[in-house]
């Protein structure tokens, strides 16, 4: 859709805080942490929702750096907010049942949390693939990137379909929080951790592909865990090494499309 | 009256583009907007669209007021409209594309099947992607998609254009199969011969001004005012 949101970590950030904050609130009830992971994308995406209709909306035709500033002003915003909201100190997400404990598959110890997370990502690779290249919601939606005013004149609301995009992203921003809860901390700053790897895989893959962002994580991640292995005091520089090797062979990414 | 303009004034910027442009589209009827290169046809037709809104005037689409309102709105409405440069969607397939033009307010003749009658080309590229087909063929897919909404009012604007003088022959014979429809249509012109063939009515612009109105066989009998406004 041509729109640079740099915030979309610290929405990761929030859809983690809700993850934490929705399951403290039912920690009575059985299945706390699947209910909070249902609610928390769908706030996440909610609070998306207003930010696309009172913000970014005011600033599609200016710009892309004015895009960056105020997505950037955004990062500082929404990291505030969750401090003085839940503080600065860290919190934790207990490992939800059944997922809780490991599996040992021919001597080697696994949790099974991981391997649940492991599989979520194909799937929601699958879902989002299908959605955008086989459902008629889906061709709107490339319809209205491809051209706006095009779509408009064949009937197309575009603002909707901006907003429910937007939102549609940030739900995913907020589930992956979410998700992340149970296996690491939640705290000020979890954002920042995976903004510059989400960047590198983004770059890697090619903007608005959704292929290329699968693509890119799986090589982003095989390079980075060699990279901790024979190097660890350099395995930070690998990512940016491969996004350098990427940029240079194909400057529009492994996937996406020369301008 | 179908589609009425009244005294209407559109600004690029600040650069005034159209001054008191007047024109009406009867049921049935076909008019056409002839001028050469840059003299605002575009413009009529996109102010109509909302696309480049006027920013004064009237414009009457069956009784009601349309400038103001947004794209989407006035083509839900019943205007079709198919742009000059063939903007067709490259990553749709061609049925995609298609049905991107459906306008579920509108019941109508034009459904799949039927426009797969009168473009048969289309049929057989339906799963290829739109930005494989040829410039032809692709001019077929942008009509075919706006008539996909069952349009009250088709404004094609330059439909011509770039095309072989085959392709226009077809072009033309599938737009006078609209016309005996009884599809109003509103184009858009330079190549003159082509259109005058299709049109009962001609406005001519010059300059952001219409400059001359009558019929077409007005038009046809006095080769002056070609030569002096199309320079033909």
């Amino acid at each position: 859709m041509q729109v640079l949101n740099l915030a979309h970590a610290s929405l990761y950030m929030l859809g983690a805080y809700l993850c934490f904050w929705v399951s403290s609130l039912l920690s009575q009830a059985a299945g706390s942490f699947w209910w909070s992971l249902f609610a928390a994308p769908l706030l996440v995406a909610v609070f998306g929702g207003i930010l696309e209709a009172m913000l970014l909306r005011r600033i599609y035709d200016r710009d892309v750096l004015d895009q960056f500033l105020l997505t950037f002003a955004l990062i500082l915003i929404i990291g505030d907010l969750c401090k003085l909201a839940w503080g600065v100190e860290y919190h934790t997400v207990d490992t939800p049942w059944p997922l809780d404990g490991p599996v040992i598959f021919g001597g080697l110890v696994f949790p099974k949390y991981n391997l649940f997370l492991i599989g979520c990502g194909p799937l929601l690779y699958v879902c989002l693939w299908s959605l955008i290249n086989k459902t008629r919601l889906g061709s709107v939606v490339r319809a209205v990137t491809y051209n706006r005013d095009m779509a408009s004149a064949l009937g197309v609301n575009v603002s909707w379909v901006y907003t429910g995009v937007f939102m549609l992203g940030c739900w995913l921003a907020g589930l992956g929080g979410a998700l992340v809860a149970p296996m690491s901390a939640v705290m000020p700053g979890m954002d920042m951790v995976v903004l510059i790897d989400c960047f590198i895989i983004v770059v890697i893959g090619g903007l608005g592909s959704i292929s290329g962002a699968f693509l890119g994580s799986i090589i982003f991640g095989l390079v980075t865990a060699f990279g901790i292995l024979v190097a660890p005091r350099l395995a930070i520089a690998f990512g940016f090494i491969l996004m350098i090797i990427v940029l240079i062979i194909r400057p529009w990414g492994l996937m996406g499309k020369p301008e | 009256m179908l589609l009425s303009v009244e005294k209407v004034n559109t600004f690029y910027g600040i650069s005034h583009i159209l001054f008191d442009i007047s024109m009406q589209v009867a049921e049935g009827e076909v008019v056409c907007l002839l001028g050469r290169n840059g003299v605002g046809k575009t413009t009529v037709l996109k102010s109509i669209m909302g696309l480049a809104p006027a920013r004064s005037g009237s414009i009457l689409f069956m009784g009601s007021e349309i400038r103001g309102r947004r794209p989407f709105e006035i083509a839900r409405l019943g205007i079709g409209f198919v742009p000059e440069d063939r903007i067709i969607f490259p990553d749709l397939t061609v049925k995609e594309n298609l049905e991107m033009g459906v306008n579920r307010k509108i019941q109508g003749p034009w459904v799949l099947g039927r426009v797969f009658e009168a473009f048969p080309i289309l049929e057989k590229r339906q799963s290829q992607m739109g930005g494989t087909l040829s410039g032809g063929e692709q001019q077929m897919l942008t009509i075919a998609r706006t008539l996909m909404g069952n349009p009250r009012l088709l404004l094609l604007d330059e439909p011509s254009e770039g095309l072989s003088p085959l392709i226009v022959r077809e072009l033309g014979s599938q737009i006078e199969l609209l016309k005996n429809e009884g599809m109003p249509i509103l184009l858009s012109e330079q190549n003159s011969g082509f259109t005058l063939k299709l049109s009962d009515r001609a406005y001519i612009l010059e300059k952001g001004r219409i400059q001359w109105i009558g019929s077409v066989s007005e038009l046809k009998e006095d080769p002056g005012i070609m030569k002096k406004y199309l320079g033909v």
